[in-house]
């Protein structure tokens, strides 16, 4: 079972709710915020492996180009380019669909491998750890999260998501057999937690929404909820020891007090999302 | 020759744009045979990769000369090596370009500007 974390807004408390989560279930930490993974400052693994990750790109073989441009007009994402007497390559721009490789008659594309990111795999505290890292300078990140999603072991995994509502995220969503909202009590966090759960809806997975930094009153949050039948999987109260701990790199899970809030968490999950 | 400008506009009285991949229209001058045609970018609306495209485009249109205000990195490529002189001009009409051109007053590109300029205009 993997457990996607995702909020809509970023900023929210996603990589919080996701360690600690992790942490106190027992169960893998995976990062998929490839663009920029921050779950190990917390957890902090001792990294065991490392993969790289590659995407395909066309190569043209020059002796056998005619140069007749079908692969140029053929690419969707302006990838290939002729000029002079050369077909020219924009390897970033690539999705690697195949299509040039496809329409060419003269057998002059090949496909070579260029590596965009990797994955790290390790333990911590006793729980197994995982992420995917986009290289800088890399647009594609779906890729990488692909090959990362795709490559877990069958377990229970919490996945943390990037943000927002992007390829990225519906890229990890279809790995997901359920889904936690992260959000809090400010309107532009309802704005984008409105837009998440209208993506999630897509998947037909059981989700619920977590409220960080939480006012402890009827807010906006609690009454769209209500008002949309959302189970609320708990919440974090807005506090400033909870912010120090963040800020040293601390998980909450090691403050007796704050860890009462992510046991609540994760007794919610296990009966929301029927956990057996 | 052929000489194709960045342009805001179909008339010859129209702005130049200096923007490359994202401008609206390519006109186009022979100076042979003072032919003038108007084509639209093709690239302007393109998800991404919008100079590659306007710059396959020119290249098709068969120029010798480019006049425009920047080239991102991945249009100056192409562009010099189609062997197309390139020239940085201001934000004037489009005769007046060609007239600047003609009279040695413009500058050529010799580097690639940044990337995506003209995206957020």
């Amino acid at each position: 079972m993997n457990i996607a974390v995702l909020s809509g807004k970023g900023g929210t408390g996603k990589t919080t709710v996701s360690t600690n989560l992790a942490f106190i279930l027992g169960i893998s930490y995976v990062d998929c915020d490839v663009e920029e993974p921050n779950g190990f400052i917390f957890l902090n693994p001792a990294i065991d492996k490392r993969e790289e990750v590659y995407v395909e790109v066309p190569e043209i073989d020059q002796q056998k180009c005619s140069l007749c441009g079908a692969c140029t007009k053929i690419c969707q994402f302006n990838a290939l380019a002729k000029a002079g007497q050369e077909i020219v390559v924009f390897e970033k721009l690539c999705h690697g669909c195949g299509a040039c490789k496809l329409v060419c008659k003269y057998d002059a594309i090949t496909y070579g491998k260029r590596v965009i990111g990797k994955i790290e795999k390790g333990y911590s505290k006793g729980i197994r750890c995982e992420r995917g890292i986009l290289d800088v300078g890399e647009p594609m990140a779906v890729p990488v999260i692909k090959s990362l999603l795709g490559g877990l072991p069958p377990e229970r995994h919490i996945i943390d998501c990037p943000p927002g509502t992007s390829c990225n995220v519906v890229t990890a969503l279809r790995y997901a057999d359920a889904a936690i909202l992260v959000t809090e009590p400010s309107e532009f966090s309802l704005h984008d937690l409105k837009l998440a759960i209208e993506l999630v809806k897509q998947y037909e997975i059981p989700y619920g929404v977590v409220i960080n930094k939480d006012d402890g009153m009827e807010n906006r949050i609690t009454s769209f909820c209500k008002q949309d039948n959302i189970p609320l999987l708990g919440v974090i109260p807005y506090s400033k020891d909870a912010a120090i701990l963040y800020s040293n790199g601390i998980m909450l899970c090691g403050d007796k007090q704050q860890s009462k809030y992510i046991s609540e968490i994760g007794k919610n999950i296990k009966e929301v999302f029927g956990w057996t | 020759m052929k000489i194709v400008i960045s342009a805001m506009g179909k008339e010859k009285e129209s702005i130049l744009d200096r923007r490359f991949g994202r401008c609206e229209y390519f006109q186009i001058f022979d100076t042979e045979t003072s032919e003038f045609k108007v084509v639209t970018n093709k690239a302007v609306n393109a998800n991404g990769g919008a100079g590659i495209a306007a710059a396959n485009q020119v290249i098709d249109e068969g120029a010798n000369v480019l006049i425009t205000g920047n080239l991102g990195p991945n249009a100056y490529e192409l562009i010099e090596k189609a062997g197309i002189d390139a020239y940085s001009c201001a934000s004037v009409p489009v005769h007046q370009a060609i007239e600047m051109y003609q009279n040695n007053q413009l500058e050529n590109i010799k580097a690639a500007g940044r990337a995506h300029h003209g995206m957020h205009h």
